[in-house]
């Protein structure tokens, strides 16, 4: 509680303070952008690059209006955008899930945590994404719906962050709080429910931060194998294939794949933002 | 009239723990896991004769890893070394860029938001754009890998960069040391904590970014192509094999990373036995 | 030991209390034949360096660790009833509020654990902060209040479910010495109003002479009782008390027997608290 000492009038011009940081935020954003494109078409022009290695903006833009079959560019690439997001945020809620309980029951069955726990952190120190191409054939193999394959790829990459850091919030409370509970003579479910569920979500969603881009990452890993008809990861192969002919569509699919990441880390944001209001404003970074 | 004291109560509030398992046991729960899962999948694979293109049996995984050993560890240090230089680009350049950018404040508080942000975008998604710019050999996958280090490491360089207290700087002030002296004796060693952090991070992602950048495309030889190759004319068992290598290449990396962290900093509070 | 002679019925009874942390034998002795009554309505304080086991008393009454050998009984049960039974509240030395509750909800927590009837929740723990001077403060979070509001919030909430006996564990050890001497004028007027038991563990002499109607004076290695000293001092106690002559006798008295210890023993205290 050392940051306690504030008094609490300080609060108010906190506030102030943190809407003064928006604002000169939002300018830094915009100059950002501003310097990004005058880099962009400065260096295509003093190079001289070729359009498939770097497209001018507007045809990015222009890649997008375009026609096809089956409607404007922009409006297949969202739909294809939707798919995605689709199998990453069912991936998301189901490693959430899987993730969250396997941390609960780590906190309260030693033995599991002792045996399971030393698997959860090696599974993450290799890259056992490698293994994305044989769930796709495999369980498309045994008839599931092709989502499935890359929703369970996204929640592969979601369970871990959470059971880490879930575990780490459920174990981090201090110990006179628990001994306050216990001076109630509290039960074990409402010591659960008051005190570690409680101290755990600041460190949950620290972790959904994490997992939203891990879960976008995962779905567009997903449908990256041969077999794949929807989604940013096939328009993805597609776009590379026709780069010389097209070059603006491969950059319209890597920025409606980015669009997507930073929506899905924004929403999830702003959630913590409403759910973990009580918490001194930190450094937000 | 005193009544007889109870059993121990429940919580030790002064913080005594009870002393953990000793170095032999702390091994015992992970093998039995590792034994009985194996096992498990042995059996319900035979059992409920599940086709070999959708799960071999660990055994069969085993045998190929062992015939193909020559083969499959020359893929594997192929696709590391793609990890390893993307690694080194990408954190020594995040980390010049943390430098860089921890001098101001204003900086920091502008780019920081904004690597945070290049975070959470799926990098992989440029993994095709790399092969147009760097060719379909190793250098679009090194770019990519070395992009997928670059943004992790300058967060936490900025933020273990200006982590020091207000007190601890000052401390230098006192002393009036110069600024070479207060970057190096105390900016340094506490950036180190977080850099390792990332560090770590990245020799997971370098892996991962390596071999998802061989699934767009590239030269047989290197586990991510071979992976998809073989996953995908349905030799599932061979491509099981790479992965097993992938794991083994990527937790020595990581295992790697973790020991010159403890020779860096024996001080550090994640050194400590654990209890 | 010298203990007084008490008239009023006792709610707390230690009898030759022993604790070693460790194995016994090899482990650290944390208290050694403690024998001690605290009376109803009485202040008692317990006062010794760090290491002298005060701490470690206070919570084997509350029942949050347990005496090696010996016999405790609070209200003539054994504090494992007494714990569930709610018959004190404890308070810490860092005010532990839960930081996503707000005051309010902070004070209604043991009320919420204890099952009360939850219409009386609000009511209960609205009285507590007005009587801590917290009432215009009971939606906001505990980082919004300072280190002195946010321990006469953990004071109210320890009050909300109306134990019988107050615990308290150097609950002012980490404030600046004004608010700590406000805080003892407000705990004074508190315990005056509600009639409670008091038991109050501090390291500062004048805090514990101040306060307290009886002060165990405690030595370190091992912790034992060194002395009780009754405070004659009379009630209602303000800022003059502090510069009577009596004050500083008393005072000067606790130091005496604390300095004779060390010198006796031949040992000066070092290390951390138990």
């Amino acid at each position: 509680m050392a940051k306690s000492l504030a008094i609490a009038d300080s609060a108010l011009s906190r506030q102030s303070t943190r809407n003064g940081n928006q604002v000169r935020r939002v300018v830094a954003f915009v100059a950002i952008v501003v310097i990004l494109v005058v880099l962009w078409e400065g260096a295509k022009a003093l190079f001289a690059l070729p359009d498939y290695k770097l497209p001018h903006i507007l045809s990015i833009f222009e890649a997008l209006a375009r026609p096809t079959p089956k409607g404007m560019t922009l409006w297949v690439l969202l739909g294809d955008t939707l798919y995605t997001g689709g199998e990453a945020v069912l991936g998301f809620v189901l490693g959430g899930v899987t993730g969250f309980l396997l941390a609960v029951l780590f906190v309260h069955v030693k033995p599991a945590e002792r045996g399971l726990l030393p698997y959860v952190i090696a599974s993450q120190t290799v890259p056992i994404i490698a293994i994305a191409p044989m769930i796709v054939v495999g369980i498309g193999r045994m008839g599931a719906p092709p989502w499935l394959a890359k929703s369970i790829i996204a929640a592969y990459l979601t369970f871990f962050p959470v059971t880490i850091n879930v575990l780490r919030g459920l174990t981090s409370v201090h110990q006179d709080q628990l001994a306050l509970m216990h001076s109630y003579a509290a039960s074990k479910a409402q010591i659960f429910f008051k005190v570690r569920l409680p101290a755990s979500v600041p460190f949950l969603f620290t972790a959904l931060k994490i997992s939203a881009t891990a879960s976008v990452i995962g779905a567009i890993i997903g449908e990256l194998p041969v077999g794949s008809t929807r989604g940013l990861g096939v328009q993805l192969v597609i776009g590379s294939q026709y780069n010389t002919f097209n070059p603006g569509f491969l950059w319209a699919t890597i920025l409606m794949a980015a669009l997507l990441g930073l929506v899905f880390y924004g929403i999830v944001a702003l959630v913590e933002r409403w759910v973990v209001r009580w918490r001194a404003p930190i450094r937000e970074d | 009239m005193g009544v007889p004291v109870a059993a121990p109560a429940a919580v030790d509030a002064t913080g005594v723990v009870p002393k953990r398992a000793d170095g032999d046991n702390r091994w015992l729960a992970p093998v039995l896991v590792f034994v009985v899962v194996m096992l498990l999948w042995e059996a319900a694979v035979r059992l409920m004769q599940v086709p070999v293109f959708i799960l071999p049996p660990p055994s069969a995984i085993l045998s190929v890893f062992v015939a193909d050993a020559g083969m499959l560890l020359l893929y594997g240090f192929n696709t590391f070394r793609q990890a390893i230089i993307g690694f080194a680009i990408g954190c020594s350049g995040g980390i010049v860029v943390a430098m860089i950018t921890a001098r101001s404040r204003t900086l920091s508080d502008v780019l920081v938001p904004f690597a945070v942000a290049s975070n959470s975008v799926p990098i992989v998604a440029l993994a095709p754009l790399a092969i147009v710019w760097f060719g379909i050999g190793e250098g679009s996958k090194i770019a990519i890998v070395a992009l997928m280090c670059f943004f992790p490491t300058l967060v936490s360089g900025v933020r273990g960069l200006t982590a020091a207290s207000a007190a601890e700087v000052e401390l230098m002030r006192s002393y009036a040391a110069s600024e070479w002296e207060t970057f190096t004796k105390l900016r340094v060693p506490t950036a180190l904590p977080y850099l390792f952090s990332a560090f770590k991070i990245c020799s997971t992602l370098s892996m991962i970014g390596a071999i998802v950048a061989e699934f767009f495309g590239g030269s047989v030889k290197y586990l991510g192509v071979y992976i998809k190759t073989e996953a995908n004319i349905l030799h599932t068992t061979e491509a099981w094999s790479a992965i097993v290598v992938a794991c083994l290449v990527g937790i020595s990396f990581y295992l790697a990373i973790v020991l010159v962290e403890r020779a860096l900093m024996p001080w550090h509070i994640s050194q400590r036995r654990e209890e | 030991m010298d203990a007084q002679p008490v008239t009023e019925p006792i709610m707390i009874k230690i009898e030759q209390v022993n604790k070693t942390f460790g194995e016994v034998g090899s482990g650290t002795i944390a208290l050694q034949d403690i024998t001690l009554d605290v009376a109803q309505g009485e202040f008692v304080s317990i006062v010794g360096p760090s290491g002298c086991g005060k701490s470690t008393l206070l919570r084997i009454i509350a029942d949050l660790i347990s005496p090696s050998s010996g016999s405790v009984s609070v209200l003539e049960k054994s504090p494992r009833q007494a714990r569930l039974d709610r018959d004190y509240g404890f308070v810490f030395q860092s005010p532990t509020l839960l930081e996503w509750r707000s005051v309010l909800k902070n004070v209604e927590l043991p009320l919420e654990v204890m099952h009360g009837a939850k219409a009386e929740w609000k009511t209960r723990a609205l009285q507590m902060l007005e009587m801590v001077g917290l009432k215009d403060f009971q939606h906001h979070y505990p980082w919004q209040l300072s280190g002195g509001m946010q321990q006469r919030a953990s004071i109210a909430r320890a009050l909300a479910f109306d134990p019988a006996l107050l615990l308290m564990d150097e609950p002012f050890g980490a404030l600046d010495e004004f608010t700590r001497e406000r805080m003892n004028l407000e705990l004074l007027n508190i315990w005056e109003k509600t009639h409670k038991t008091l038991v109050f563990v501090t390291h500062s002499i004048a805090e514990a002479v101040f306060l307290s109607s009886r002060v165990v004076v405690m030595t370190p290695r091992p912790g034992k009782i060194a002395t009780v000293i009754p405070v004659d001092l009379p009630y209602p106690r303000t800022f003059e008390t502090r510069e009577s002559d009596r004050f500083f006798e008393l005072v000067t008295q606790v130091r005496e027997t604390l300095k004779e210890e060390f010198v006796g023993s031949g040992t000066l205290p070092l290390g951390g608290d138990v």
